[in-house]
């Protein structure tokens, strides 16, 4: 049965509905994504499971009890904020045995457990400093530990990456997963970061416009989108996304006037009736340089195609084509020599492909 | 700063400097001359008035007038000085800026942190408040502190100077808790806190600065108010405004102007007080007062 | 889309909203609610009480006997209102418009990179703090026709120098214009001041790269920025001069004879002591008027902007 359970979850502020019928189920020690972009209710959804925001309708389900109507300090929950919400008044000291005061927790008790985490999350040093004093990955890390200290039956995280620096932010990411897998917690964490979700969740809800999109395994999320939106907001670059039509043999052709067909593998060109169009999905990864194909793909297609940008990244290059007025980007090698206007010979690897329904959006393989 | 750089040549940059030195000194001489016309001449004896220059230092500076405005000077039929004026408006200041601040960080923690539907309709109406000409609510006011018994009272015009004073309390509070993180709020609650709690412990903590603003801000008010205390009070019951007025607009008797001038400074010094202790909390009131919303 | 597992036969336990969490919602508009009521009451009840006054036939003490438009066609045909009416017109715009200039003047300058400026800032002031009756008293002394400033002047030489606008009823409005422009130009200069030093100073470098001279930096860029702080300024100066009761009484006691009359000294007058308690009421209502009309635009303008 499942730990934390969304059903049917609906929200209006005013006479607009942020969200719109949201069903998701988490397994104890899950940890959740709610990714999308701006807008979409993920915070919304959120703070309705903290019992921040009243629902309209719906219903949310933590270990079998329905907390509709609790309010946020009875539903046996943890939230860390995207600005940290440290009390400015208290030390950090204070600020993590804040909850366990608020509970009526014994002054030794509450000292051995602040003692614990403060030893779990290495801020011992900091313990009688005031939040002002902190940098930004201490301050992180106290609301970590604000949460952790309650030994809460779920914990919310409300975008608690964004406020620190790029490189900060991936080593915080690291501690995050580790946390996660040494404490087997339940977690919901919201981002509209998409590299956040992949790398840090077991199941990853994609939201839009307050209604899900997908709901997955990263893997799932990333080579099976749901569709299009799911697809291009996940990954990037963007996954590419190229106009065609089915023809007879089973291929695609793409490209304006169909100036290239390229081969289906048989688990996808099976379920295409000749003459329908379609969207090809083919994330760069899947497009690359001559010397970077995959040797057990199954269809590869050659195509040759005018380089209109390069990006190198260091570690490999973006390179953009151009046919007949329809771009894509590629990923290739590094060392790959390529010139702007010149032609390049690009390797489609189509065993990565996806085929989206271009009226419905959705993904017909 | 928006100072614009100098764009033209040193020497006249130079020259215009001098000029706006010399104009802003100026200015400020002639701000000061009206305090310092009045410090001089309460120095002076009524000889030294009536025969010498205004301007001039007193020539054998006495602080017998101060004594004289103090605790002896003819209010009314009561010889006995000012100072039972000036402890009337002590009792009445203290307790209205009490009172008046506390309702106003309550109020001000509701309408941002605890909003509720029409929360801005309330506020509206309390802003407002702050502004209506008191003339609206004199004979009103005159009607009902007389049936209540409090009328030429301490008491009654605490309750005045609380009623009329809250708007701006509120305003002051509601604008500072609009900045105060909502996130702080929501982080207390999941921690178990309860509104009383929350108020206590998160949002009154950090509050100084406004309490301060908001209690020179009403200390200033209310010690400087004149209406009020005309209109709802008389004779011994007076604040020191009410008497400063009577007692330089007296006509019986010789003109003492050096006591009138002493008993000015008196009324005088607290607010002065409070503003030079404290002159940058001073003007951010007045300010928060000025810009509103 | 992902299809949705059937749900769990197991009925999650529900728990009804108790008492307390009653309580606790409804905590929050209790502790409003006696700062509510008590403006509802005595700044709204008590406007509607006067404006019933001021349709009775009330005298000296409260009639509750409907007298129709009767105290207003008395305030209007009174020549003592049209004094005041157009004392207030001179003085409002005199110290509206002065204490705009000066205190705009006087920002400008301090905005120069002024190495005093924590000096002269309270200088400007001060006089902000001192009540308008302490203002009054000063001011009628250094104001003084026989022993104040024109003593001074006839000592310094000036034999000719004559000053008696306090004594003058021609002229006695306007020493309640300088007094009051003392008072409160330093605040005005204040309030421009935190509006010069909010500009952002990338947009005067960029004017002073397109070749734009001090002067032609104020006129053009700084001063058209400043709009919302000359509204304010209005509103505020406008606010305290329609309610400006305390420093007449202390200057001029409304004279001489009934030369400095403003709306608030009438309204006092008439209520407290001339015993035309609705014709003092229907003056009351009038002022009311004047400042509602000049506040609630902006007061509304003020709270929409600040939702956006």
């Amino acid at each position: 049965m499942s730990f934390l359970q969304i059903k049917n979850l609906r929200k209006k502020i005013g006479n607009v509905e942020v969200l719109k019928g949201i069903d998701i189920e988490l397994e104890k020690g899950g940890f959740l994504v709610l990714v999308g972009p701006s807008g979409c209710g993920k915070s919304t959804l959120l703070n309705a499971i903290a019992g921040l925001l009243p629902l309209t309708s719906g219903d949310i389900v933590i270990d079998g009890q329905v907390v509709n109507d609790l309010h946020p300090s009875q539903r046996d929950i943890a939230m860390v904020f995207q600005s940290y919400a440290l009390y400015p008044n208290m030390t950090v000291e204070e600020n993590i045995a804040f909850a366990l005061e608020m509970r009526g927790v014994a002054k030794e008790e509450r000292a051995k457990a602040v003692a614990q985490v403060a030893k779990t999350l290495q801020i011992e040093h900091l313990l009688k400093r005031r939040p002002s004093q902190l940098s930004g990955g201490q301050r992180q890390r106290v609301a970590m530990g604000r949460a952790l200290v309650r030994q809460p039956r779920v914990f919310l995280f409300d975008e608690p990456l964004s406020n620190l620096d790029a490189k900060l932010r991936v080593e915080v990411r690291a501690e995050i997963k580790a946390l996660h897998q040494n404490t087997h917690a339940t977690i919901v964490y919201v981002t509209h970061d998409q590299i956040e979700a992949m790398t840090l969740a077991t199941k990853i809800v994609v939201l839009k416009e307050g209604m899900v999109q997908q709901v997955g395994t990263p893997a799932e999320i990333y080579n099976r989108p749901a569709n299009l939106f799911v697809a291009d907001f996940m990954g990037s670059p963007a996954m590419n996304m190229l106009k065609g039509k089915v023809t007879a043999g089973g291929g695609i052709a793409l490209f304006g006037n169909g100036g290239v067909t390229v081969p289906m593998p048989p688990s996808i060109s099976s379920a295409l009736p000749a003459g329908k169009d379609v969207i090809l999905g083919l994330r760069p990864e899947a497009i690359t340089d001559d010397g970077l194909v995959d040797p057990t793909a199954r269809a590869i297609a050659h195509v040759e195609a005018e380089v209109t940008m390069i990006e190198p990244t260091g570690s490999d290059t973006f390179v953009t084509g151009k046919i007949d007025g329809a771009s894509f980007t590629a990923r290739t090698r590094a060392e790959v020599v390529v010139e702007l206007g010149q032609t390049f010979r690009f390797a489609f690897n189509l065993d990565k492909a996806v085929v989206f329904d271009p009226e419905t959006g959705h993904r017909v393989v | 700063m928006s100072a614009a750089h100098e764009t033209v040549s040193p020497g006249s940059a130079r020259a215009a400097r001098y000029v706006i030195y010399a104009a802003l000194i100026f200015l400020a001489l002639v701000y000061l001359l009206p305090l310092y016309v009045m410090l001089s001449t309460s120095l002076k004896s009524l000889d030294e008035i009536r025969g010498g220059d205004m301007l001039a230092l007193p020539g054998d500076p006495s602080i017998a007038a101060w004594v004289k405005a103090w605790g002896e000077a003819c209010i009314g039929v009561s010889c006995v000085g000012i100072k039972g004026y000036f402890w009337n408006s002590i009792k009445m200041v203290v307790p209205a800026v009490v009172i008046s601040t506390l309702l106003g960080a309550l109020n001000g923690y509701v309408l941002t942190k605890w909003r509720f539907p029409g929360h801005k309709l309330v506020f509206g109406m309390m802003l407002f408040a702050c502004f209506i000409p008191f003339q609206a609510v004199l004979i009103p006011m005159a009607r009902l502190l007389g049936a209540a018994g409090l009328s030429n009272s301490t008491a009654g015009l605490v309750f005045v100077h609380v009623v009329y004073g809250l708007g701006f309390t509120t305003l002051f509070f509601r604008n500072y808790y609009e900045a105060f993180p909502d996130e702080l709020v929501k982080a207390a609650m999941i921690d178990g806190a309860g509104f009383f709690k929350i108020f206590w412990r998160i949002l009154l903590p950090s509050s100084g600065p406004i309490i301060v603003v908001t209690v020179i801000y009403q200390f200033t008010n209310i010690w400087n108010d004149f209406l009020f205390g005309v209109s709802f009070s008389s004779g011994e019951a007076s604040p020191m405004t009410v008497a400063l007025n009577n007692l330089v607009s007296s006509s019986t008797g010789v003109k003492e102007y050096n006591v009138d001038m002493a008993a000015a400074v008196f009324a005088a010094l607290p607010t002065l007080f409070v503003y030079i202790v404290a002159g940058r909390y001073f003007v951010r009131g007045l300010m928060a007062g000025a810009v509103k919303g | 889309m992902t299809t949705i597992e059937p749900m769990p036969v197991v009925v999650p336990e529900r728990r009804k909203p108790s008492l307390a969490d009653g309580l606790r919602n409804g905590l929050p508009k209790l502790v409003l609610a006696p700062s509510f009521a008590i403006i509802l009451v005595f700044v709204y009840g008590f406007i509607l009480w006067t404006v019933y006054l001021s349709f009775t036939t009330s005298k000296m003490m409260p009639i509750y006997k409907w007298g129709g438009f009767d105290a207003y066609y008395r305030l209007w045909s009174q020549p003592n209102w049209y004094v005041a009416m157009q004392n207030l017109a001179i003085f409002g715009i005199l110290y509206i418009g002065i204490c705009i200039a000066i205190g705009l003047f006087i920002a400008i300058l301090m905005d120069q990179r002024i190495r005093a400026e924590g000096v002269l800032r309270p200088i400007f002031l001060y006089p902000m703090a001192l009540s308008f009756v302490v203002t009054g008293t000063a001011w009628k002394w250094f104001l003084n026709p026989g022993l104040g400033l024109e003593n001074t002047m006839h000592n310094l030489g000036w034999e000719s120098f004559k000053f008696d606008w306090l004594v003058n009823p021609k002229m006695a409005i306007y020493t309640v214009v300088i007094a009051g422009v003392w008072q409160a130009s330093g605040f005005v200069m204040a309030m421009f001041l935190a509006g010069l030093r909010g500009i952002d100073g990338e947009i005067i470098k960029a004017a002073q790269i397109d070749g734009a001279s001090t002067v032609s930096i104020y006129r053009r860029i700084i001063i058209p920025l400043l709009r919302p702080v000359f509204l304010s300024a209005f509103i505020v100066l406008a606010h305290m001069a329609i309610k400006s009761y305390d420093l007449v009484i202390a200057l001029t006691g409304g004279g001489p004879g009934n030369a400095t009359e403003l709306p608030s000294t009438f309204m006092y007058s008439y209520t407290f002591t001339r015993n035309q308690m609705n014709v003092g009421s229907a003056s009351a209502v009038m002022m009311l008027m004047g400042i509602t009309a000049i506040i609630v635009p902006y007061l509304y303008s003020e709270l929409r902007e600040k939702n956006q």
